[in-house]
């Protein structure tokens, strides 16, 4: 297979992940979304890796599998937080931040 | 032990007196503070005698000797000690600064004991004690400044004690601020120093200073007139004198240690100390003793007219200043270290004295309501009648032998120096006059109200407690003047201290009679024996016709003061009224206060104005809101971005990285 099946499975997944982002308001599915947009990015270092043939793009992917567990942490704690506090669980209500 | 270990140790004590009362002020009672104060200042009279003993032992040419136990600051091609200078004079003002200290702790220790303030009271007076201790034992100009500036402190806090008093913290302002102009002189002359002999210490200094300086160079004029500007305001001469009737706010003891025994007298201190500075500026000398001259009169003459009786005293003080400035200024400098000791003595007791009787008159200060208090107080009327003798240079007293050294030691230099002397016995004669004036109005004739009570009853005159410059009512929270009174007659620490003084003030002039024993001028010699001047003596001949013609003058103005104010009193009246503009000039003190206010704090005041108007609110306002406008305009567009929408932020995030990422492809094809 030519690599070009690879980036082209990996942007669609990350243009899914992007709109799902943009256009749902659950904070639970938002955090899917980039999780989505995240291991698009790792499938396209993958692929790039095999295509160039070092390790260098997996060592790179491990790493982004690390971060995203661990935005998922705090991103979950989050929702959890917002939970107990009775919180609207949707992102356009939640806007306290704004200046 | 060494002559510098019993200096060392003469500091340590009132240090320690002043930390420890003040930190334990809760803990202990108002007695024990008294006591640790006294203790405090008493310890280091001892180790005075201690360092005065240890140099007696010693050759007369080797009593000097520098010490010091920690670098004060130490850079770049500067390196002050916190040091100290051991030599005859140092331990002579240790020894008159810490005795009378003493006695005068213990007068306090009576005078004040109904005062809420009565720690605080001994833990100001303590470390006064330490201030001037450092600064006569200091052993380079830093340290003389640091000891300088402390007393200045120790003067604002004594004067404002009575911090309610509106009239007493604004006299504590007064002084604090004239003392400053000083500090700024002294430490400017410093610099000087330091810029052309490349040291601080006295050794040093005084040692390069002749092969630096030519006679009357302007640098060496300069140091000096800086190094008068000091002395002026701390010893209250002209112009910078118009602190210290002010600061007759501050409770007796305060007015009888600091404005007439002690602190006052640094600057006589301080010009016998640089003497060879002055003598390589001759000029600046003369200026020096004219300015004595001029304070000594001026200072005498409001004394005459003065109705407060501790302003008249402490215009009385200026004068003795005067006196003493000029003695040191034109070379006398034992006899002018002389006078500084006996004046201490009497002055010291005038104002115990006087602090009794304004005491049993319920602190009302005003002679024109007193009389007969030689009747209801007897003890303190003696004190106060032999503080007057002492003053008014009464044959055989002390003041008569210190005052007349100097007179005589004037006469000896001859020349424009007889000026000094001529003058000198006018002031004499003012002094007499208004010495015995407050003796005569207060003491003899039909007791007034007060010493009625006192005479009948044996209880001392109770008013409510109000404030005598301005009669509004006394807030007794902080203290005395409040609801019990103290006067010597019925406090024996009191009575202790002024008996001793009254002793001294009478006797103290023998340990130099000319011709007889010079006891302080042999002391002293060791300091002043590379000077010229000092070796310059009137003959015995001179020294007696003087002492003569003070002893005449000075019963004779007693006796004009006694035909004036006793014989027959209405002619103070018919003075006044002859003399009116000389007595109003008197009575308005010259009218220096009004021309300082004229030419110092109205312009500063104007000026401070027209910044105010001017610069503050225009220039400096409009920076600051102009800045503030543009930041707070900048601030409300990028807000509107900000709008709490996470989605809207990441579209924003997501365009962006599309526009950056078309830009590259643009850009690389």
């Amino acid at each position: 297979m030519t690599i070009e099946w690879y980036i082209v499975l990996s942007a669609l997944l990350f243009t899914t992940g992007t709109v799902g982002i943009l256009v749902r308001r659950s904070p639970m599915v938002i955090l899917l979304c980039l999780e989505l947009m995240l291991n698009a990015g790792n499938l396209a270092l993958v692929a790039f890796s095999r295509m160039v043939g070092n390790q260098e793009g997996q060592v790179f992917a491990i790493v982004v599998m690390v971060v995203a567990a661990c935005e998922v942490v705090i991103g979950l704690g989050l929702i959890v937080a917002i939970f107990r506090r009775k919180l609207p669980l949707n992102v356009d209500d939640l806007r306290e931040l704004r200046g | 032990m060494s002559a510098t270990t019993w200096a060392w140790l003469v500091l340590l004590f009132p240090l320690l007196g002043s930390i420890v009362i003040g930190l334990s002020f809760k803990a202990i009672p108002a007695k024990t503070a008294g006591v640790i104060g006294t203790l405090a200042i008493a310890l280091a009279f001892a180790c005075g005698i201690g360092a005065l003993l240890a140099l007696l032992g010693e050759d007369p040419e080797a009593r000097h000797h520098a010490s010091s136990l920690w670098d004060y600051a130490s850079v770049a091609g500067l390196d002050i000690k916190l040091g100290i200078y051991v030599d005859p004079l140092s331990i002579f003002m240790v020894l008159v600064v810490t005795g009378v200290s003493t006695l005068i702790h213990l007068y306090s220790y009576g005078y004040m004991q109904s005062d809420e303030g009565y720690h605080r009271f001994f833990s100001y007076l303590n470390f006064f004690v330490f201030s001037m201790l450092l600064l006569v034992l200091a052993g380079n100009f830093v340290l003389l400044i640091v000891g300088w500036a402390f007393v200045g402190f120790a003067s604002y806090a004594l004067i404002s004690f009575w911090y309610r008093r509106t009239t007493a913290t604004r006299a504590g302002m007064k002084a604090f601020v004239i003392n400053v102009v000083g500090d700024i002189g002294l430490t400017l002359a410093a610099f000087l120093i330091f810029k052309e002999l490349g040291t601080f210490d006295y050794g040093p200094a005084f040692e390069k200073a002749p092969e630096v300086f030519t006679t009357n160079e302007w640098t060496i004029t300069a140091i000096c007139l800086l190094l008068l500007v000091g002395a002026f305001a701390k010893s209250a001469q002209l112009p910078f004198h118009t602190w210290l009737p002010d600061a007759m706010e501050g409770p007796t003891p305060v007015s009888s240690l600091i404005h007439a025994a002690t602190m006052v007298t640094a600057g006589v201190y301080l010009i016998a100390r640089t003497h060879p500075f002055f003598e390589l500026a001759p000029t600046a000398a003369d200026i020096a003793a004219f300015v004595g001259l001029a304070t000594l009169l001026v200072a005498g003459t409001i004394a005459l007219v003065m109705t407060d009786l501790k302003r008249a005293i402490a215009y009385s003080t200026m004068s003795q200043i005067g006196y003493m400035i000029m003695g040191v200024s034109i070379g006398a400098y034992s006899a002018g270290l002389f006078h500084l000791m006996t004046h201490a003595f009497f002055k010291a007791l005038l104002f115990m004295a006087a602090g009794s009787i304004i005491a049993a008159m319920a602190n009302n200060q005003n002679i024109d309501k007193m009389s007969g208090f030689g009747k209801a107080m007897r003890f303190t009327s003696i004190a106060f009648l032999c503080g007057a003798l002492a003053l008014a240079a009464f044959p055989l007293t002390s003041g008569f032998f210190s005052k007349d050294e100097i007179l005589a030691y004037a006469e000896a230099r001859g020349g424009m120096y007889l000026i000094f002397t001529v003058l000198g016995y006018v002031g004499a004669l003012i002094t007499a006059i208004y010495t015995f004036r407050l003796v005569f109005r207060v003491l003899p004739g039909t007791p007034c109200k007060e010493a009625q009570e006192l005479i009948d009853t044996g209880h001392v005159a109770h008013e409510p407690p109000t404030n005598p410059a301005t009669g509004e009512a006394e807030d007794t929270d902080v203290g005395f003047p409040g609801s019990e009174h103290h006067i010597a007659e019925q406090s024996w620490p009191m009575k202790a201290a002024m008996g001793v003084l009254s002793f001294l003030a009478l006797v103290g002039g023998l340990i130099q009679v000319p011709g007889v024993d010079d006891v302080l001028t042999k002391w002293l010699d060791p300091v002043f024996e590379n000077s010229p001047l000092a070796h310059i003596h009137p003959s015995l001949e001179t020294d007696y016709i003087g002492l003569t013609i003070g002893g005449v003058i000075s019963i004779v103005g007693i006796y004009i003061a006694y035909l004036i104010y006793v014989r027959r009193p209405d002619t103070t009246a018919k003075l006044i009224e002859r003399l009116r503009p000389a007595y109003t000039l008197f009575v308005k003190k010259w009218y220096f206060d009004e021309l300082i206010d004229f030419l110092i704090v109205r312009p500063a005041l104007a000026v401070g104005r027209f910044a105010n108007r001017v610069f503050e609110r225009v220039v400096v306002d409009g920076i600051v809101t102009g800045t503030e406008g543009t930041v707070r305009g900048a601030g409300g567009v990028v807000k509107a971005v900000q709008n709490g929408f996470v989605r809207s932020y990441a579209l924003l995030l997501v365009a962006g990285f599309a526009g950056l990422a078309l830009y590259f492809l643009v850009s690389s094809s």
